[in-house]
């Protein structure tokens, strides 16, 4: 009979994680390949420098090395340099620069750890020995590490062929217009905001083992990665010259990403065409430094903001320039990461009708800079959100009340800068959030702070994000070189378990789970009796991956439309086996009915028809139930919400503790609560970190890497984070069948905010730079009281 | 080159020939293939690592192989009862949510066992000072320290 209780909006406890509490995950590190042989990379010690020789003869003399190869080897071999996969058009109408990034080194160095060469032996220890062996002469040049410096005349030059560092320099909005409502305005709220350079440090560092078989003439490469299709897209296609069926790349359980692991390194690339050449499988595991070094970094923004208002705080225009680092190379995606994914978010939750932005990339002697969870949307929310407190503070307004005077109420909304709002209610979740945080009660705690010789402060963020970017066409026409849909496929067994297929990539988010909740759902059966398989391009038919929080409302909705196709066949074999019309066949929760009678057959029992085709109606459908969607969603999603912040700040030390964190978000509909709870927690935990504790240092004049460790750049551990009261909000995506939006990114997209705006609030300062470490705090206190 | 090394791991005997330099989780990952325990750092700081050496959490990437000489090992493979029941911190973590990615996972479950021992009635901010030694980038920690909460409960119960 019909299966019980629905399982969408219920925390169901995952699937995966079994495996990962017994130690039997499978992640790249853990695959060990027959006969493979293992890589370490020589690193540039130099931010810029020529690369006048390299020798390789004593690192070949070492016992166990087999191989060291450099830029040469590749070029001779015509292996490419990396692809950047977003052009963006500037506001010459010219496309960005775009230099080579070779996979190799090619005569220069141009960041510390830009990868020189490479060893390859028969062990770990082996390859390390003949890469401190490997004898390369540089020639150190001037570096520049620094955002607001980069593009200066004079500034040391990474490219030929980028004048002034310039990547581009891009706008979006009118501005004549913005300019104009300025001249107007009653008050103008103007803040100087650095958005601090953060290192995404998922826990499993970036890993890739390369094999090649001589029998097949295929590659595999095994990589720990959020979207394995587009990868080997990228390399085959872009980088090796190789036809993509040759190649298959699996990214195995993947160890964390936040948008570090969605691009194409030059690691990837050199080991798979390295096991063809010494015809081994050929491993290669970044260490933390590694990773410090040589993962795309995030964030990086130098901006100037402002905020034209009436005399009642109403809106009337934004303008901002921002000055974007992107590092020594374009990553795959960086160049729409301080533009269309930044720019396009200025409207926030408010009506403003004017705004201007303008954002110059620049080149750096550093890694370079790509998304990182959120990529770009909290850099946007982080100008708005701080501009509209500081607006409320200096018109004397309730920091609630300047946004509710401001909210978008009405449904869709265009806003001035390219997004069309399908719905929301920021009403909803400011209340809520409000409520939740017993703002109400915050005079007498702060009463009990001062007592104790404490400072408090209050901070809000209202924030939006624009998640599952789509859809293609418009993408496209906005530099995008890759589709934005995503691809499912519906495989039912002849006994009626089900195995399905996604392009979306699960590295923590438990797809394992969440879209087996929907599967079974829409089918009516067992959880049990469905798998998901994601992440090897051999078993999935295509993927455009995870990033963005798209996998539910992109890839999810690909799923539905191939289990829509699954019913709709199964009522057709239905209605030959029961001999009704097919359009008198009900569907009913792992049931095929003929209406109005008790004439019924099993999901089972069609299944097995399917593929037991005896009693079939072989003249008009093809025997199997198997069946696959791609889906192009017609809009982002928006995700939306309130965080409000408590903050308690010791005068002494400069040491804020975070007191409380309150979140309400709409992320539309949830299937799984305790997992969509979760995603907020761990966001919510990144963004404290960079307002708090996090920051990448480079060196200024030696443009060396100073935070090249967890013992020198810090990431949030237990004690630095409170409990967190989350709650949610719900208005239904309104153009995709699930209803859902997306909940991935939203705490790192609003917690620095938030954070900030509670913590000058108790300092009583305009502007604090993050991280807010005790140091940073204190001279602020200290200069506050000079003055 | 090598030097013998002989311990006991989840309960067997093992013996293995290693280098001088190698660490102990390189012999646990790569000659005994016990790949639960992982490396996430090469300075100490992450925990990933984690492993119980004759009863107490320690990382296994901070000592080399021979200093194990003789010490009776337990890796994340070992903790769960044979027949395949998860160990009450183990069911702790599912049920309250406590791993996503689970790359950090066997780490945080290895040091929790060894704290709920010594502290089974800690509060909260015991617990979260407790894990100073393991990073989780995925969680926020709210419910880790709900799992080791709800874990220690359930070992003092002798469940
Ligand atoms: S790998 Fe041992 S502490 Fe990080
Ligand atoms: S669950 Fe991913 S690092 Fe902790």
């Amino acid at each position: 009979m019909a299966m019980g209780a629905p399982l969408i909006g219920t925390s169901v406890l995952r699937k995966e994680d079994y495996r990962f509490l017994t130690g039997a995950g499978q992640y790249t590190d853990d695959i060990s390949l027959p006969g493979q042989t293992y890589a370490v990379f020589v690193r540039s010690p130099h931010a810029h420098a020529n690369i006048k020789s390299i020798k390789k003869d004593q690192a070949l003399k070492k016992p166990g090395v087999l191989a060291v190869f450099t830029g040469e080897d590749l070029a001779a071999a015509k292996v490419g340099g990396l692809p950047c996969g977003w052009l963006i058009t500037d506001v010459n109408g010219q496309p960005m620069k775009e230099p080579p990034h070779p996979c190799l080194a090619q005569g220069k160095a141009r960041y510390v750890g830009d990868q020189v060469a490479v060893v390859i032996a028969e062990s770990l220890h082996a390859a390390r020995d003949g890469a401190d062996a490997v004898q390369v002469d540089y020639e150190p040049l001037p570096s520049v590490v620094d955002t607001a410096s980069a593009g200066k005349k004079g500034a040391p030059q990474l490219h030929e062929n980028a004048p002034d560092n310039t990547c581009y320099v891009w706008a979006i909005g009118d501005k004549a217009a913005v300019d104009k409502a300025f001249a107007g305005a009653a008050h103008v709220t103007r803040l100087d905001l650095v958005n601090n350079r953060l290192i995404p440090n998922a826990i499993e560092p970036r890993a890739a083992t390369g094999a090649y078989s001589r029998a097949e003439e295929a590659y595999t490469l095994y990589v720990s990665n959020q979207n394995p299709h587009v990868e080997r897209l990228l390399m085959t296609a872009f980088v090796l010259g190789l036809p993509e069926h040759k190649v298959r790349v699996v990214a195995p359980d993947v160890g964390g990403g936040f948008g570090s692991k969605i691009y194409l390194y030059p690691e990837d690339v050199v080991v798979t065409w390295a096991a063809k050449q010494i015809n081994r499988p050929v491993k290669w595991t970044a260490d933390r430094s590694e990773s410090f070094v040589s993962d795309a970094h995030g964030r990086d923004h130098v901006t100037i903001a402002e905020l034209a208002m009436d005399k009642d705080g109403k809106f009337l225009a934004m303008r901002v320039h921002t000055t974007a680092n992107i590092g020594a190379y374009l990553s795959t995606f960086a160049a729409a990461v301080p533009t269309i994914l930044y720019a396009t978010l200025l409207a926030g939750q408010y009506t403003t009708p004017l705004i201007y932005c303008e954002v110059t990339a620049v080149f750096s002697n550093t890694a370079p800079v790509d998304a990182y969870r959120g990529a770009g949307r909290p850099e946007a929310t982080y100008v708005v959100e701080r501009l509209v407190e500081t607006a409320a503070r200096e018109m004397k307004l309730d920091p609630a009340e300047i946004r509710r005077r401001n909210f978008i109420r009405s449904f869709p909304y265009q806003t001035p800068v390219a997004l069309m709002y399908d719905t929301g209610d920021y009403d909803a979740t400011l209340d809520g959030a409000l409520k939740l945080a017993d703002v109400a009660g915050y005079g007498k705690r702060k009463e009990d702070s001062i007592k104790r010789g404490k400072l408090r402060g209050l901070g809000y963020a209202a924030y939006i994000e624009a998640c599952g970017i789509a859809p293609s066409a418009v993408a496209g026409s906005l530099g995008a070189r890759a589709g934005l849909f995503e691809a499912g496929e519906v495989r039912v067994h002849p006994t009626g378990s089900v195995t399905v297929f996604t392009g979306s990539h699960s590295h923590g988010q438990g797809h394992e789970t969440t879209f087996a909740q929907v599967v079974a759902d829409r089918l009516g059966m067992a959880i049990e009796n469905v798998d998901i398989v994601h992440g090897d391009t051999s078993k999935v038919l295509f993927g455009m991956g995870t990033y963005g929080s798209r996998s539910l409302a992109v890839g999810g909705t690909a799923i539905v439309m191939a289990l829509d196709k699954i019913i709709a066949k199964g009522k057709k074999i239905a209605a030959h086996l029961l001999e009704a019309s097919e359009s008198d066949i009900e569907y009913d929760r792992g049931v095929f009915k003929v209406a109005g009678t008790d004439k019924q057959k099993m999901f089972g029992e069609v299944a097995f028809a399917a593929y037991v085709p005896h009693n079939y109606p072989h003249d008009k459908l093809e025997p199997g139930l198997n069946e696959n969607a791609f889906y192009d969603p017609s809009n982002f999603t928006f995700p939306a919400g309130t965080y409000v912040c408590e903050v308690e700040v010791d005068p002494d030390t400069g040491k804020v503790t975070v007191d409380r964190f309150t979140a309400v978000d709409d992320f539309g509909k949830i299937v799984n609560p305790m997992i969509v709870e979760g995603q907020v927690h761990g966001g919510l935990t990144q963004g404290i970190g960079q307002a708090l504790i996090e920051g990448c240092v480079y060196d200024k004049d030696s443009g060396q890497l100073l935070t090249g460790s967890f013992m020198d750049y810090s990431i949030p551990r237990a004690d630095d984070v409170p409990s967190y009261k989350v709650d949610t909000r719900e208005t239904p995506c309104t153009h995709n069948p699930l209803g859902v939006k997306g909940c991935g990114e939203a705490g790192a997209i609003g917690a620095p905010a938030a954070l900030m705006n509670a913590i000058t609030d108790a300092l009583g300062v305009k502007d604090l730079p993050m991280p807010a470490t005790p140091q940073t705090v204190w001279k602020a206190l200290r200069a506050k009281k000079a003055a | 080159m090598g030097v013998k090394v002989s311990m006991t791991v989840n309960g067997k005997q093992v013996s293995s020939e290693v280098e001088e330099r190698t660490l102990l989780v390189t012999l646990i990952r790569e000659q005994l293939r016990l790949t639960g325990t992982h490396v996430g750092c090469d300075t100490a700081q992450c925990g990933a690592c984690t492993i119980a050496m004759n009863g107490k959490a320690v990382k296994s990437c901070s000592m080399l192989a021979m200093q194990a000489e003789g010490a009776d090992i337990m890796t994340i493979e070992g903790v769960a009862k044979p027949d395949g029941t998860l160990h009450p911190m183990q069911a702790a973590f599912k049920e309250n949510h406590g791993l996503q990615c689970g790359f950090c996972t066997p780490g945080m479950v290895m040091n929790a066992i060894d704290f709920a021992k010594r502290h089974p009635n800690a509060s909260e901010q015991e617990v979260r000072e407790a894990l100073d030694g393991n990073l989780c980038r995925c969680t926020g920690y709210h419910n880790i320290v709900k799992s080791i909460m709800a874990g220690s409960k359930a070992m003092a119960a002798g469940k």
